[in-house]
């Protein structure tokens, strides 16, 4: 086999697999909460939020409510 | 991994956050005085000529400046999304030393001339390695906290800061490969236009993935943060950034246009170039679109501002650059002043005011303040540096677009109707605007440094508990 068509099926197969990522990102229903909890993965941690601000938790609200 | 860990590391992020406005200064410092050098040349003195000062200015405000920003805010955001301290405080602390060093080696050998002659990979060999070291323990204290994560999910913006720090690493080593004949000397692995190729992939690249998916990072945490709501779609992040890792690869061939490279490649590197547009237009709308409903926000937060009119640069800048990579557009556009202005609304407009919003965010909470020293002052510096911003890139278009149509024109027997000095002369009032544009730049980084310290000032350094995450899996 000529190196060539190496070249040409790692493209390929690069191509196919990033159709499979928009698939697993879309099409794939069981996704969704896993996702939603990855996005909101930022905002687990308010009592650090406050603290890092010098506020105390609870009792004072934070710039960003 | 079962430790008692009481708080996070705040003390490198704080020192590289401090340091990223410091070396912004000097970066930009530099950069008007060169735009001063051309609007009046007597002020190229002795060795300190725009030949010698201009890869000074590209490698502070790119690795000093940036590369701090990025260093730092990577460290926070690993932590905070992993729920767990950094991995090995001493190396981390390395990285922070070791870069300071690096940046300061630039600073004496650049203005020296010693140089390797490659476009943003300048510096000398030992200095490569040096590099290469801190480079690998930087990877290793960021990828040692992912795999110690106290959570399932590895967060969209750790994946922008992991490819950014992989992919330079990469590059880093393979274009710096150089044979030696002295301390300060050194020849390229490789020879014509395969340099080139190289050279320009590295270049690319250092686009892509140090100025885009790191500062993408930055984006994926900082915007949600500030604007107080996860990001429009994570879905959407998701295919934005394996669509960016499976196209920037292949676009450096666009600098290299009408060249001795083969013309194929570039016209791979010419269409990849414009795929391009479409994953970078999708991470801009993720990002805007996470105001969608509370656009309110935008009008009385300037940190807010800073990082979507960053986002908006960013798309115009992705808009731009595979409108230039087109080759009969490209005929026109390069070793003009347009690539110029076509970098600039890139480095200041995107990676400068985002990471400017960024330092904003971070610098209240590394010095446990409710909140910058002044509020109205971030807002001042909104509005200088976007007035900097437009009028730099204004200017260069124009001064772009007029050299290219000048270099191009002939008469009808063949002759060229401009002399090249022709060009040079009706350019000084554009670089007399430009030099003002950036200079405006410069008094928004003073007016940030000066908030910064007064924050300082009234601040402490303790650093934020870590917390065990509710309702997430161990």
């Amino acid at each position: 086999m000529d190196i060539n068509d190496l070249r040409s099926i790692v493209t390929v197969v690069s191509f196919l697999t990033f159709l499979g990522i928009i698939v697993w990102a879309y099409g794939l229903k069981s996704n969704k909460k896993r996702f939603e909890e990855a996005a909101n993965l930022p905002f687990a941690e308010e009592e650090v939020d406050q603290a890092e601000l010098g506020l105390s938790s609870g009792n004072q609200q934070g710039k960003m409510s | 991994m079962s430790e008692v860990q009481s708080t996070y590391n705040y003390t490198v992020v704080r020192q590289f956050t401090v340091m990223s406005v410091i070396w912004g200064i000097v970066g930009m410092l530099v950069g008007v005085i060169i735009a001063a050098q051309l609007v009046w040349p007597e002020l190229n003195m002795g060795f300190l000529h725009f030949g010698r000062l201009r890869p000074l200015h590209t490698n502070a405000v790119i690795f000093a400046f940036g590369g701090c920003a990025l260093m730092g805010s990577s460290f926070y955001v690993v932590q905070r999304t992993c729920h767990t301290r950094l991995f090995c405080d001493q190396l981390a602390s390395f990285v922070f030393w070791g870069w300071q060093l690096v940046i300061v080696l630039a600073a004496i050998t650049l203005p020296l001339g010693i140089t390797q002659g490659k476009e943003y990979a300048e510096l000398e060999w030992p200095i490569d390695i040096l590099i290469a070291v801190v480079w690998v323990s930087y990877a290793v204290v960021f990828f040692g906290t992912l795999i110690k994560r106290k959570v399932t999910h590895i967060y969209v913006a750790n994946w922008f800061y992991g490819s950014f720090i992989l992919a330079v690493a990469v590059l880093h080593i393979v274009n710096s490969a150089a044979t030696p004949v002295s301390l300060t000397k050194s020849y390229s692995a490789y020879a014509g236009v395969q340099d080139a190729m190289i050279q320009w992939w590295y270049g690319h690249n250092a686009v892509g993935f140090f100025l885009t998916a790191g500062f993408l990072g930055m984006m994926y945490y900082f915007v949600p943060k500030q604007a107080g709501r996860p990001i429009y779609s994570y879905r959407l992040s998701v295919v934005h950034f394996w669509a960016l890792i499976f196209t920037y690869m292949w676009a450096g061939p666009h600098h290299l246009h009408y060249t001795a490279l083969p013309d194929w490649t570039q016209s791979v590197g010419m269409l990849f170039s414009l795929i391009l547009l479409a994953p970078s237009w999708g991470g801009m709308i993720n990002g805007i679109m996470t105001l969608s409903g509370a656009w309110h926000k935008l009008r009385d937060d300037p940190i807010l501002k800073f990082l979507i009119t960053s986002l908006s640069f960013y798309g115009m800048s992705t808009f731009e650059g595979p409108m230039m990579s087109i080759k009969t557009v490209n005929a026109l556009s390069h070793y003009t002043d347009w690539t110029i202005g076509h970098v600039h609304s890139g480095a200041l407009g995107w990676v400068a005011m985002i990471s400017i919003g960024t330092i904003y965010y971070l610098l209240p909470r590394l010095f446990g303040r409710p909140e910058m020293h002044s509020v109205k002052l971030i807002t001042v510096h909104f509005w200088v540096a976007t007035v900097g911003v437009v009028l730099y890139i204004a200017s260069m278009w124009i001064a772009g677009v007029m050299q290219g149509l000048m270099w191009r024109s002939v008469n009808a027997d063949g002759t060229l109707t401009y002399s090249f000095v022709e060009s040079v002369k009706v350019s000084y009032p554009f670089w007399g605007i430009r030099f003002l544009g950036g200079l405006l730049f410069l008094v928004g980084m003073l007016i940030m440094a000066y908030n910064m310290f007064k924050t300082m000032a009234a601040g402490n350094t303790d650093d934020a508990p870590v917390l065990i995450p509710a309702g997430q899996h161990v």
